[in-house]
């Protein structure tokens, strides 16, 4: 962590909540992008950080709006290039365009004008901070959800006692199937991976699309202090894999020797504590552990690494 | 594609029986040029009939080293004016082009650009919109964008087409204005008909539009936040207010810069503009290319001894409040001519106009509010003499107007024929 470049681009008093992973991810990302960035944002909780006449930004920033911010770095990208090649600014102008928003945004209703620009192949960023539900709308159902959670639009009730019954959108393989250059997961928590990825985007050219486990102590239910740590433990319960893949390939950063059970992260957030009373839905548990298993020695066979995974204790039917 | 290539300046062809000057140009052809000539460093693009052969064009041009602009085709409209705007932000000159649904599907981004500004152009070739689906025009589309703070032009001809443009990014780009335009041709009308376009040249149109200079870029050397949120009411009413006075602005603007155009091309534009005004009772409002059908049933009822006359309207926004209060003031009886419907309403632009000369002296005695020509309904000249029949009447007998739907008899008949196959009874 000694690596980790002192200067920072945001003021440390913003408008967003304490322990706010998404803001976290926005400081790291730009600390090792340096000063020069343009961000042009999607509708979200960063946009609420730029509250005319205050910035916490040394950069510059455009809030588009919430389904195309990718094709706002493509204005942007393309001006810069246009005014340069032809003189009319000089290259010390030019800056890194990066888009950044939320998963609504990204996996949602920004996912045609994300397609665009990599189909496009824009030289652009993209920073996801994915807190898994509609944040600053105070915490409605995305296709990021996991299954399990509850949320303000899925709510666990008696007659629906799981909340959100669809699966979390496989995002790292919508971007990749696209034939992004490069796509990358990230977590706070793992800072100096964080920055690598961070690093060897820069050496890239075209479309570098980065997804950040953004934990969201208002929306999950959880203090508020353990954010990053909360993070942490969804990378040690294999909730959060952490990988990037380079022209298609897919290599894992951060492998766990023993997966935590999943069990230990549900139970520390709100959003699952129906999981747990009035009785523990042992039944959901057991299919989030199996997803998490089988997701682990798909990976493991491919890239030829093993992973313990949690045994799986006999399931017995839920009481009716 | 070459025989699309504008050359520079105008050249004699036959035209007709009269020797006219200039180049044959669709009006597709004559928008792509207008953008050539202005010079513009982006266009962002994507297709949609019948706007696509000003893409196609500018395209080909960018490709074949005859334009100096970054050409890119996105994935929708609205991704297509996020880009735009962006690329205004950051100091470019940007042109793009769409029609109908198209423009519907911008419609959020155009408030956020004009917010943001950006004096962007975007030309709308008019189509009607869908359900259900047609290709020809009428002006639902380019009115959706009527309240979004783009300044609008509208033109009747080819010629117009190309000098509204430079009119347009003029006015846009004018430190006292900031604002997006729209400059709107109407499909197939103009879009896919030639007409003899003479270009101006590339010199006098540098004097007359010199390299856009961007208030406060997008820069490392000079970071900025645009598109920030506004929380509160009062900052959010001052920054529209400002927006509604920019646009107000923009009128006196336009009237200075078409002297300065007229005199380095001799052709005149006003924001409004007369056709037999001087002693008319009885005056219809147009706009676009329909126009040329009223100034032809003017001239009918002229040879009948009536005293008719037109009002065209070419700036829409600002709305030329001023223009045309001045020139309908005395008149007996004004037809407002609507290429378009609000259902429920009427005619979009009946009440701007009544609402106009409510407060003018010697205001006309009657307002008739008149739809027709939608999706490009063929309209006859006799079906607008039937317009200026109506104003002697409701003149005559001091009746109080009701609304005209204009089909013709010939028409309906025809479309009962085709509801009763479509019920399955014939």
């Amino acid at each position: 962590m000694k690596d980790m470049p002192t200067a920072d681009y945001i003021s440390p008093g913003n408008t967003l909540c304490a322990g706010c992973g998404g803001i976290l991810a926005v400081r790291i990302f730009h600390k090792v992008l340096g000063p020069n960035v343009a961000w042009v944002n999607a509708a979200g909780c960063m946009t609420v950080t730029m509250s005319y006449p205050l910035s916490p930004m040394k950069s510059n920033w455009l809030y588009t709006a919430f389904a195309s911010a990718p094709a706002g770095a493509q204005g942007v990208r393309d001006a810069l290039d246009v005014l340069i090649a032809k003189g009319k600014i000089p290259a010390t102008e030019d800056m890194k365009v990066v888009v950044v928003t939320g998963d609504g945004a990204a996996y949602d209703i920004g996912l045609q004008s994300t397609a665009g620009a990599i189909d496009r192949r824009l030289d652009f960023y993209y920073l996801c901070y994915d807190n898994e539900a509609y944040g600053n709308t105070g915490f409605q159902v995305s296709s990021s959800t996991p299954y399990g959670s509850s949320t303000k639009t899925t709510p666990a009730t008696a007659a629906y006692p799981i909340g959100n019954v669809s699966r979390k959108k496989d995002l790292f393989e919508v971007w990749r199937s696209m034939k992004a250059p490069y796509v990358a997961t990230l977590a706070n928590s793992h800072g100096v991976d964080f920055m690598r990825k961070v690093e060897k985007g820069a050496e890239i050219r075209g479309p570098k699309l980065y997804i950040a486990l953004a934990a969201c102590p208002t929306g999950w239910g959880f203090d508020p202090r353990e954010s990053v740590e909360l993070e942490k433990l969804a990378v040690a319960a294999g909730v959060w894999p952490l990988k990037e893949s380079v022209d298609g390939v897919i290599r894992h950063t951060v492998v766990p020797r023993a997966l935590t059970p999943v069990r230990e992260y549900l139970k520390t957030q709100d959003r699952f504590s129906h999981l747990f009373e009035p009785e523990e839905n042992s039944v959901a548990i057991a299919a989030i552990q199996e997803s998490i298993n089988g997701y682990w020695r798909e990976a493991g066979a491919r890239e030829g690494f093993q992973v313990k995974v949690p045994e799986q204790a006999a399931v017995k039917a839920p009481s009716s | 594609m070459h025989d699309r290539m504008p050359t520079e300046g105008g050249h004699t062809v036959e035209g007709g029986a009269r020797l006219v000057k200039g180049k044959l140009l669709t009006g597709n052809v004559a928008a792509a040029a207008g953008a050539m000539l202005a010079r513009v460093d982006y266009v962002p693009a994507y297709p949609i009939t019948p706007q696509t052969e000003i893409i196609e064009t500018i395209a080909d041009w960018v490709r074949e080293g005859k334009m100096d602009s970054r050409f890119v085709q996105v994935e929708s409209e609205h991704s297509m004016l996020t880009a735009a705007g962006a690329a205004s932000l950051a100091g470019a000159r940007v042109f793009t082009a769409t029609s109908s649904q198209g423009m519907l599907y911008t419609i959020e981004m155009l408030y956020n650009v004009s917010g943001w500004r950006a004096p962007m152009l975007l030309v709308n070739v008019s189509r009607g919109v869908a359900a259900p689906i047609v290709l020809e025009p009428d002006h639902n589309d380019v009115l959706a964008a009527r309240d979004s703070g783009f300044l609008q032009l509208h033109s009747e001809t080819c010629q117009e087409v190309t000098d509204l443009v430079l009119l347009a990014y003029r006015v846009a780009e004018d430190k006292r204005v900031m604002l997006p335009a729209i400059v709107n041709l109407d499909g197939f009308y103009l879009s896919f008909t030639r007409e003899p376009v003479i270009l101006p040249e590339q010199k006098k149109v540098d004097i007359f539009l010199p390299p856009y200079e961007p208030v406060t870029p997008m820069r490392a050397s000079k970071p900025v936040s645009r598109g920030s949120s506004v929380f509160e009411g009062f900052l959010y009413s001052y920054f529209r207010y400002n927006q509604h006075g920019a646009a107000l602005k923009a009128k006196e603007v336009f009237q200075a810069a078409a002297r300065e155009f007229e005199g380095l091309f001799g052709r005149s534009y006003g924001p409004v503009e007369g056709f037999m005004l001087e002693d008319a009772d009885y005056v219809i409002v147009m706009s676009n290319s329909f126009t040329a059908l009223g100034r032809q049933a003017v001239k009918r009822m002229r040879e009948r001894g009536v005293k008719a006359g037109l009002l065209k309207l070419i700036m829409l926004r600002p709305f030329p409040t001023e223009e045309i209060a001045a020139l309908l003031r005395g008149r007996k009886v004004v037809a407002v001519f609507d290429q378009n419907l609000a259902p429920g309403s009427g005619g979009i632009l009946y009440p701007e106009i009544a609402g106009t000369l409510y407060h003018v002296r010697g205001r006309p005695n009657a307002i008739l509010p008149v739809v027709g020509a939608l999706g490009g309904k063929q309209t006859t000249a006799k079906e607008l003499e039937a317009v200026f029949e109506e104003m002697m009447a409701i003149d005559r007998e001091g009746k109080i107007p009701s609304p005209m739907f204009l089909m013709r008899g010939e028409e309906l008949s025809r479309v009962k024929k085709m509801v009763s196959i479509a019920e399955g009874k014939s």
